[in-house]
């Protein structure tokens, strides 16, 4: 175990965190502020995904795909908002849970009806399917280094509109207490739509990223969306920087616990078990931090509420 | 207040009743073909079903003589769902044959499925070898070959051009197991690591980090279908390509090589088919298939076409006798049609003799990018298992 | 009351009548679809005890059915074939589980009590995947079903009879449990906590015996099951299915006795017509299911009652 592979490891477990990350924004933000519940957050990622490479082989152009994509996804956010979202927040919830299952049921089979079931293959733009060499000798993906950039960037932008702006007064203050900013005259139906639109942005960035990393296929979305809820809730609900610190830890986590859980144990009990239970123990590893967060620090690790 | 539950659970009966459908009088053949037409790996089926459907034309739209009504399942990779499909295939639509599948492990789950049933499976890819030796089946045949096969032929391939600093990398599963297995039948020197991911993975990064922490002199590679894609594609863009020469089975392939483009060129491959051979029947299999699907046809194809080609031979010896079970098992043990691999014998397991072949991919002079047979490695190669089988 | 038994009895007695007609039809398979129906309602009745009567919205409950068919195909796997001893193991295996569960889920509440039940499955399915000897991802098929002596379970009629009178048995049994002084103070957590709190007993312990009891009674559904697909396999274990049951209970009606088994008749019929009309029936079941939730909240049992609690 060397150090540069340690730290070619530690950049998988960033790059894996930083799109847990984008997705994570919009979901703990809907959860904090109008506490909808809302699984169809994986469908947005699959719709961002779609929408930019259906708009890339269009243009012929990737960061043209990538825009209109970005841009086709937040008004998918949107409507989804109006139409079904809109209904849910009074209710509780289990109602939310099962309405928003009904939504991926759906998101699913549509996306599968237009583009079919079979995967589809995207690939990085020319400029950015290279490798670029690191300073410990090793080489590493160019395009998931522009995936860490991207995704940090996008945090501190976040940062900054959550922190410095108006609307990110409004989205603090919502959800701390939102039935505060209702009665302040705030136009909360507004927000919630703006929000929502954009936390749909941010799912769809995190799939049109990911796009060329795993397949662009129905259902892709379910494959990350457990995990960007443990992120929410370690995190705490409705705090973007948990949301960042929380999908770091987690993408880490995860990504070193598949690299070295199973050497290390075998280090220590016999290699044929270390075998079984390495693998095992690495794929349960986030599920476990999520239970010792919640035991030690219900409120997850930066609760917004309070 | 019990009329009304009576009305209920009347309805519910009639709705069980209203969609099962009518008992045909007209004789046909029904044939169940189970594949992957979902996910990563749903452009496998594809590429089989479009040959399957080939196959039925050439036959002009009967298989022995008779109409013909095929029922595709998709098994999405998974054992249970490849089950459940069988099952569904078995009582819902009571079809004569099942053929498909694609994966090892699915196929070791169907073939209990279908025998139980005494109905004939035909397997058109997965090559599981418990099914070649003791598991095998007098009601299961083969018309692609044992997993084994292909990578012994790169073993010996990997060991004759002096190869020996190897580092192995396949999915997790019955298949992956197999192929290594094969591989060190034939290959002698010596196995750096052997690095087993989960099946249907997509992102291989971590392990190409690890790959490259031990620095090995070459690396094998089994990954089939959307697997084989991102995998050559991430070990392109890990700057590995080229740096490392990679061996693969089952990995570049018609169906990988559009998708990742020149991250195939040069990677050799060991294979019991490919277009280019020369014979025949793959001759206009190949021309019509371009006609008809605008492009390369795949191995998975071909063995499928081989598979439909199987059961019309069955079918005519019984002369329609679909009862004949057992006449239908003796004729196909003949192998009595045109293969596509041109002509082979079936060994007492049921799974061909035949040759394997040596393949690289390379760029022609037009930019297009095909593979090419080099030279025979195995003649009537027949598989390591059939010993432990106890038919006759 | 006395029309409720009624109608339960003709509801019996036409389940009971099923198998020879389809047999006679030539349709071996909607015999298999009906039984599945009752196991899965079976799973369905215990979610409604903690859901519907405990007001505990648990997202995981499909780990009981993992627990109950890998106790059958584990045991299996060692050369016990004794049915009894399947059942008796899947059930106290369940209970286990759900005791371990619920005491550390129940102590917290809304959203964090959905996670962390779903989290808790989704440990018990990737385990199931990386325990390579019962067949990992893969799964495993049964070396043989249950034997329970009475019932030949490879006898598809005989299995069918088995899993309709388990079905009318956990209604009966969840009925009297709920009416029951323990399933008094549970439906009082429920409406009441503070008030429940004030009157001088505490939730908890009410809660967690509960959510054990449904624990078991889905351990049982789930070595019926195994039986049933005479399989077993990690993707009994995930979240969709455990959202699947979910959906039985609502579309059936929470908190009533008829229900669970009304909602798994009516899921997985309508997803069994759906299919048969397209390949892409689901993008007509998801919009249903939301509007179900929406506009149908009692669930057809709302149709002819008043919710019991």
């Amino acid at each position: 175990m060397t150090f540069s592979l340690v730290f070619e490891q530690l950049l998988n477990g960033l790059q894996f965190g930083v799109t847990l990350f984008l997705m994570a924004a919009g979901l703990t933000l809907v959860l904090g502020i109008m506490n909808v519940v809302n699984l169809a957050h994986g469908s947005l990622y699959m719709v961002g995904a779609y929408l930019a490479l259906a708009a890339a082989q269009w243009t012929g152009s990737y960061l043209l795909g990538a825009a209109l994509g970005l841009f086709g996804t937040l008004v998918v956010g949107m409507g989804v908002e109006v139409v079904v979202l809109r209904t849910l927040y009074d209710r509780d919830h289990l109602d939310q849970v099962l309405a928003t299952f009904g939504l991926i049921l759906f998101f699913n089979e549509l996306i599968a009806i237009v583009w079919g079931r079979a995967s589809l293959f995207a690939s990085p733009p020319s400029w950015l399917s290279g490798h670029i060499d690191l300073f410990t000798g090793s080489r590493y993906p160019a395009y998931r280094a522009a995936i860490i950039l991207v995704g940090l960037v996008t945090a501190l932008i976040l940062w900054y509109v959550v922190t410095r702006t108006r609307l990110g007064m409004l989205i603090r203050a919502g959800a701390s207490n939102r039935t505060m900013v209702a009665a302040l005259g705030v136009n909360i139906r507004l927000l919630y739509t703006v929000v929502f639109g954009f936390g749909a942005a941010l799912a769809g960035l995190a799939g049109l990223m990911a796009g060329p990393i795993y397949n662009v296929q129905p259902g892709m979305g379910e494959l990350v969306l457990i995990q960007v809820f443990v992120v929410v809730v370690i995190g705490g609900i409705g705090s973007i920087r948990g949301a960042l610190v929380g999908a770091i830890i987690v993408g880490i986590v995860d990504t070193l616990g598949r690299a070295f859980l199973k050497p290390l144990m075998a280090t220590i009990i016999s290699a044929p078990a270390a075998e079984s239970a390495g693998p095992a123990l690495a794929s349960m590893l986030i599920y476990l931090l999520m239970a010792v967060v919640l035991a030690i620090r219900p409120q997850g690790l930066f609760p917004a509420r309070g | 207040m019990n009329r009304t539950i009576r009305t209920i659970v009347a309805a519910v009966a009639t709705a069980v009743f209203a969609f099962s459908a009518p008992v045909s009088a007209q004789q046909k053949v029904k044939i169940g073909f189970i594949s992957t037409f979902s996910g990563p790996q749903g452009v496998m089926g594809q590429y089989m079903k479009e040959s399957v459907e080939l196959a039925i034309e050439h036959l002009g739209g009967k298989v022995g003589g008779l109409p013909v009504e095929m029922f595709y399942g998709d098994d999405q990779f998974k054992t249970d769902v490849g089950v459940q499909v069988a099952e569904e295939m078995l009582k819902k639509n009571q079809v004569d044959f099942v053929a498909g599948i694609i994966w090892s492990n699915v196929m070791m789950a169907v073939v209990p499925v279908v025998t139980g049933a005494n109905k004939i499976m035909v397997g058109t890819n997965a090559g599981a070898s418990p099914l070649a030796g003791k598991d095998c089946n007098r009601l299961y045949f083969s018309t692609s070959w044992n997993n084994d096969q292909t990578p012994e032929a790169m073993g010996k391939f990997l060991t004759d051009s002096g190869v020996n600093d190897l580092y192995v990398m396949a999915p997790n599963y019955q298949a992956g197991k197999d192929m290594v297995a094969g591989l060190k039948r034939y290959y002698k020197g010596r196995i750096v690591d052997e690095v087993y991911t989960k099946p249907g993975q997509q992102d291989y990064q971590a392990e190409i980090s690890a790959l490259r922490a031990k620095s090995p002199k070459a690396v094998f590679a089994f990954y089939p279908g959307g697997m084989g894609i991102q995998f050559l594609k991430q070990y392109d863009q890990a700057g590995l390509r080229g740096q490392l020469p990679l061996y693969t089975v089952y990995t570049v392939d018609e169906i990988s090589i559009p998708a990742v483009k020149d991250a195939a060129v040069g990677i050799y491959e060991t294979r019991y088919w490919s277009p280019d051979l020369k014979n025949a029947p793959t001759q206009k299999f190949v021309a019509d298939y371009k006609k008809k699907y605008g492009k390369l046809p795949v191995f998975y194809g071909a063995q499928s076409y081989d598979g439909i080609m199987l059961i019309d031979s069955a079918v005519r010896a019984v002369k329609g006798n679909l009862k004949d079970v057992d006449g239908m098992v003796k004729a196909m043990e003949k192998a009595d049609f045109k293969s596509l691999r041109g002509p082979f014998t079936f060994n007492v397991n049921h799974h061909p003799i035949q040759n394997f072949y040596l393949l690289k991919t390379e760029k022609l002079s037009n930019g297009d990018i095909e593979m090419r047979i080099q030279k025979t490695i195995f003649e009537k190669h027949k598989d390591s298992y059939f010993q432990d089988c106890k038919m006759k | 009351m006395k029309a409720r038994l009624i109608s339960w009895i003709v509801a019996a007695v036409l389940l009971a009548a099923l198998p020879p007609l389809l047999l006679a039809l030539g349709q071996p398979f909607y015999l298999d679809l009906v039984r599945r129906i009752m196991i899965l309602a079976i799973a369905a009745i215990s979610l409604n005890l903690i859901l519907g009567y405990g007001g505990m919205v648990s997202f995981g409950h499909a780990a009981y059915i993992g627990v109950g068919a890998y106790a059958v195909g584990i045991l299996g796997f060692y050369g016990f074939f004794n049915g009894w001893l399947h059942i008796l193991v899947a059930m106290a295996a369940s209970a286990l589980v759900a005791l371990a569960i619920g005491a550390v889920s129940i102590r917290t509440s809304g959203i964090y009590f959905i996670m962390i039940t779903l989290a808790f499955t989704q440990m018990l399915y990737y385990l199931g995947i990386s325990v390579a000897e019962f067949g990992g991802d893969d799964g495993m098929r049964l070396k043989q079903r249950s034997q329970l002596g009475i019932v030949d379970l490879n006898d598809p009629v005989q299995f069918y009879y088995l899993a309709l009178v388990l079905m009318l048995l956990s209604v009966f049994l969840i009925h009297k449990l709920i009416n029951s002084r323990f399933g008094m103070a549970l439906r009082a957590c429920r409406s009441n906590e503070a008030r429940s709190r004030a009157i001088g007993f505490s939730p908890y312990p009410y809660r967690l015996a509960a959510f054990v009891i449904a624990g078991a009674l889905c351990g049982l559904a789930g070595a019926l099951y195994g039986n049933h697909i005479n399989y077993i396999t990690p993707s009994l274990m995930t979240w969709e299915q455990s959202g699947d049951l979910m959906f039985m209970v609502i579309l059936g009606g929470m908190a009533t006795t008829a229900g669970p088994v009304l909602g798994a008749f009516a899921l997985l019929i309508v997803e069994e017509v759906l299919k048969g009309w397209t390949e892409h029936w689901q993008v007509l079941m998801g919009p249903l299911l939301i509007l179900s939730v929406l506009f149908f909240r009692r669930g057809l049992a709302g149709i002819f009652y008043k919710p019991d609690a």
